[in-house]
């Protein structure tokens, strides 16, 4: 159900980076919910996406996470396709001395793999089973795009890395984490416990029209943190200890200035399953891939951009050190989608409580709330038909 | 000395440090690793994908000892995550050329880990490939690249490997 109407349906999914295709002929195998998919760039300089499935038999056309290729040519039985995805060869197709062979009626064109609709996003490939999908400008929103540009700058992206955390629970609990600004500053005590939090930060949600896309970020309050400094010639005194704890090696948190604004942290959510990420320096995109009810595949890319100086990207490695499966900050979003599967195994006639900030889905200048968590479910329902 | 002897007296001082490595973490509480390294190291751990195509971002990345410390302080103070422990499997060090006090090494590992309520699962395999130097008699890790064979990490990648 949710394979149709969701991830085949009128929705706009992740797929890659436009700078893992530079190349003409270079591809991705990736995934749109289950489904497996290749993204390539052919020698029109465009790109393509199309199932990764043989227009014959349905065996995987690519073997490989990535690579360059002339064609598609199934192992199985050597059908061809083009770097479009179109059907181009038939191995004996006229049969051999007049026996065997298709059909003289046989057309090529009628079949093959479904492609998808690929929309460019300063850099990030979407992609849409349903040719009939809102312009992907429409699906984000003014807000969501903007803070899209934000990040990215236009700039050219370069991987410093790729993970994929395997997560023992349903998607939709780690995209419900992923809008849930709620429960960063209490599951998450790194900050805390060093003292390394801020309380004089601002910060706010910012929820897409139709509910499903988000972004929460918080920001730095220059007069908040002028007050602060001039506090520390007290604490520079070393009259009393804030804390028994410190981090003895500050360079881990050591930032530099990416953004002509003051928020050092925006997370940014694309319905269904997409997650841009600045936390500080640290910059990834998160795919969320459904594998099965209980189980899923966050699949992690890290980039820096071209002119970063080593210093920089040395900052974004150590920032690093926060995100992740073994992240300081969102290691516990790992284990928590599987602590409430388990919590609510014999549950399932009892709803979940997702009124904190009111029961509407609405933005605001405040973070304690589950708008965007309300916004996915009203659009899931919309696009379900529930 | 001759440079086989020499040789064969540095393999032996690294089996035995990774030897009290390993029990640190799966049979100690992990505050001693930090001391297993030299004061400017380097640890990182990524994948066979990653490290063959030179991508240098690791799920873990610290370059100093202290960096080391602060993460085994956070694992026991700071975060929250289900109880688990590590059994560690490793083979023998496959050790390069003697280069004055260092020499690069190389070691399998499997690490099996057990969780509160699961089973014991094998969690990751890979190698570690190392830098060592020889002080005082022992043998410090000046660089540890810890190399998973997967790209993919089961949810939580808690203590050290």
């Amino acid at each position: 159900m949710e394979r149709r109407k969701l991830f085949q349906g009128e929705t706009w999914n992740y797929l890659c980076l436009e700078a893992e295709l530079p190349s003409a002929g270079d591809f991705v195998a990736v995934h749109v919910g289950e489904t497996p998919v290749i993204v390539t760039r052919d020698h029109d300089g465009e790109i393509y996406a199309f199932e990764n499935r043989c227009s014959h038999r349905g065996s995987l056309l690519a073997l490989e996470d990535r690579g360059n290729v002339k064609d598609f040519t199934c192992v199985y039985h050597a059908w061809t396709h083009n770097l479009q995805g179109d059907l181009v060869g038939i191995a004996f197709k006229d049969g051999i001395g007049g026996k065997g062979g298709m059909e003289k009626s046989f057309c090529m064109n009628s079949v093959g793999p479904r492609k998808l609709r690929v929309a460019n996003v300063e850099g990030l490939i979407f992609g849409s089973f349903d040719e009939d999908v809102d312009d992907i400008e429409d699906y984000l929103g003014e807000e969501v795009l903007g803070r899209i540009r934000r990040v990215l700058q236009g700039r050219k992206v370069v991987v410093l890395g790729r993970f994929t955390q395997v997560l023992p629970n349903n998607w939709k609990l780690y995209v419900e984490n992923t809008k849930d600004s709620y429960h960063a500053s209490i599951l998450h005590t790194f900050f805390t416990t060093f003292e390394l939090n801020r309380l004089s930060q601002k910060g706010g949600i910012i929820v897409s029209p139709n509910g499903g896309c988000h972004v929460s970020y918080s920001e730095i309050d220059q007069a908040a943190e002028a007050e602060k400094a001039a506090n520390n010639i007290y604490s520079e005194q070393k009259i009393r200890s804030q804390s028994d704890l410190e981090l003895a090696d500050k360079s881990l948190l050591g930032n530099f200035k990416e953004f002509d604004d003051d928020i050092t942290l925006q997370i940014l959510t694309v319905f269904p399953g997409f997650v841009l990420q600045q936390i500080q320096n640290s910059i990834a995109v998160r795919q969320v891939l459904p594998k099965g009810t209980d189980k899923m595949h966050l699949k992690w890319t890290y980039i820096g951009f071209e002119g970063d100086t080593a210093q920089q990207r040395r900052a974004r490695h150590k920032l690093s050190n926060l995100i992740g499966p073994g992240g300081y900050v969102s290691m516990e979003d790992g284990c928590i989608g599987g602590f409430v599967r388990r919590g609510t195994e014999g549950a399932s006639d009892t709803n979940a409580v997702l009124e904190m900030g009111g029961r509407e889905i609405e933005g605001g200048d405040d973070r304690i709330t589950e708008a965007s968590i309300r916004g996915f479910w009203s659009e899931y329902r919309m696009r379900m038909g529930i | 000395m001759s440079t086989h002897v020499r040789h064969a007296e540095i393999s032996a001082l690294i089996s035995a440090a990774q030897a009290r490595y390993v029990r640190e973490i799966d049979d100690g509480d992990c505050t001693a690793w930090p001391s297993f390294f030299v004061d400017d190291c380097f640890y990182t751990i990524t994948s066979a994908d990653n490290y063959a195509q030179n991508f240098e971002a690791g799920l873990v990345w610290l370059d100093s000892k202290d960096m080391l410390r602060d993460r085994i302080l956070s694992l026991l103070e700071a975060n929250v995550y289900e109880r688990h422990s590590y059994r560690h499997l490793i083979g023998q060090p496959f050790v390069g050329e003697v280069d004055g006090d260092e020499v690069d090494s190389e070691t399998a590992f499997m690490v099996a880990r057990i969780t509160r309520e699961g089973p014991t699962d094998l969690f990751a395999s890979g190698r570690y490939i190392d830098r060592y130097r020889v002080i005082a008699g022992e043998a410090k890790i000046v660089s540890r690249t810890v190399v998973l064979d997967s790209n993919r990490i089961d949810t939580l990648l808690g203590f050290p490997l």
